[in-house]
């Protein structure tokens, strides 16, 4: 069986791209047949954060108007073996995306042994964004520690609760989680930043773990490698945490509590 | 920040600002942004109904969805004109 995994936020800009690609890389190196597909037609990103903009031919609208196959549009991601990226079509044909097509697509993908698809898909509460979270069984829910991301973040769960298929059709209800970035640990302390748990107890939805702000999260795009392969960062621990979490392992939430500086650190620096 | 206000601090933090705020607005709008779209039609369809046997305007009828825990209340109350038509 396949689980299609919608990665979601309404506002842009708060590391849906950043998540989808972690999280793609973190369950195919789990050894899952994994397919991440960038949903954000006329703008897309994932290719880039990924690393494989350059070996682009097909894209998903392409494989909608049946221009090309899957096979020849999917591109084998160059860090893990499992795992598949469809790139966005740059189009700017907002129709381009039909909902028979999509679902095609995915049920041509679960054929192909998929264990999991990832849909990273675009801001905003337009066509894009609710292709994207109509055929999942699981999302998440990316929200910053920050007013306007957290209230998008409730409409695009209202969204997901009428719009999703799992709703229309009145089945067991799409699993939501929730996943805070951007955190600073420091700000929540000194009162300048809601904390994960503030920000929790606003959306009611179960959280799924707390990637810090880091400067890394820029290294690893620069680079087209997902945040997740990063050696010695916070934010790739935390991002294997979450993976870990989605596949019911318990792990305790960490990089959520400052730790003052002792005077050594503050007086010969480091980081 | 001055320095008196660092020591007496009184002024709130911006985070429990913004957590209050939040809370305000993410209940008014689960409630009118998660009402289902025919409930105008619904409204509509009632008045032009009921407007046949009692003499009743579209102020007179208010139809709201009520969702508690699992449980979905439709509520429509209708105000009735103190001396019906005959």
């Amino acid at each position: 069986m396949t689980r299609v995994i919608v990665i979601t936020s309404g506002k842009g800009g708060v590391g849906k791209t950043t998540t989808s690609a972690s999280i793609s890389s973190g369950l195919a190196l789990r050894g899952f047949k994994t397919a991440v597909i960038d949903f954000d037609v006329g703008l897309r990103n994932l290719d880039l954060i990924m690393g494989c903009e350059r070996r682009v031919v097909y894209d998903l609208v392409n494989v909608i108007n049946g221009e090309a196959n899957l096979s020849q549009a999917l591109i084998k991601d160059k860090h893990c073996e499992n795992l598949f990226i469809l790139p966005a079509s740059q189009t700017r044909d907002k129709d381009a995306l039909t909902e028979e097509g999509v679902e095609k697509v995915l049920k041509d993908l679960s054929h192909m042994g998929f264990e999991y698809v990832v849909c990273d898909s675009p801001a905003g509460i337009e066509r894009g964004a609710v292709m994207a979270l109509t055929f999942a069984d699981e999302a998440i829910v990316v929200s910053n520690p920050e007013v306007s991301s957290v209230r998008d973040s409730d409409r695009i769960l209202g969204i997901l609760q009428s719009k999703s298929r799992r709703a229309i059709e009145g089945r067991e209800p799409v699993k939501e989680h929730l996943l805070i970035t951007r955190y600073a640990p420091k700000r929540v302390e000194e009162g300048e930043m809601l904390s994960y748990k503030d920000v929790q107890e606003l959306l009611r939805v179960p959280l799924i773990g707390v990637i810090p702000e880091s400067d890394d999260v820029l290294q690893a795009s620069n680079q087209g490698t997902p945040a997740i392969h990063l050696k010695d960062s916070d934010v790739a621990t935390a991002y294997q945490d979450v993976v870990a979490r989605f596949l019911d392992e318990d792990r305790p939430l960490r990089f959520v509590s400052y730790e003052k500086p002792g005077i050594l650190k503050r007086l010969f620096g480091g980081k | 920040m001055s320095l008196l206000s660092y020591f007496f601090g009184s002024k709130p933090k911006t985070a429990s600002v913004a957590k209050e705020r939040l809370s305000l607005i993410i209940a008014h709008e689960r409630t009118s942004n998660r009402a289902p779209d025919f409930l105008p039609a619904l409204q509509k369809e009632l008045i032009e109904v009921i407007s046949k046997y009692v003499n009743v305007g579209l102020d007179d009828i208010k139809v709201q969805l009520e969702k508690q825990d699992n449980c979905e209340i439709l509520e429509v109350n209708i105000t009735l004109p103190e001396q019906p038509q005959k």
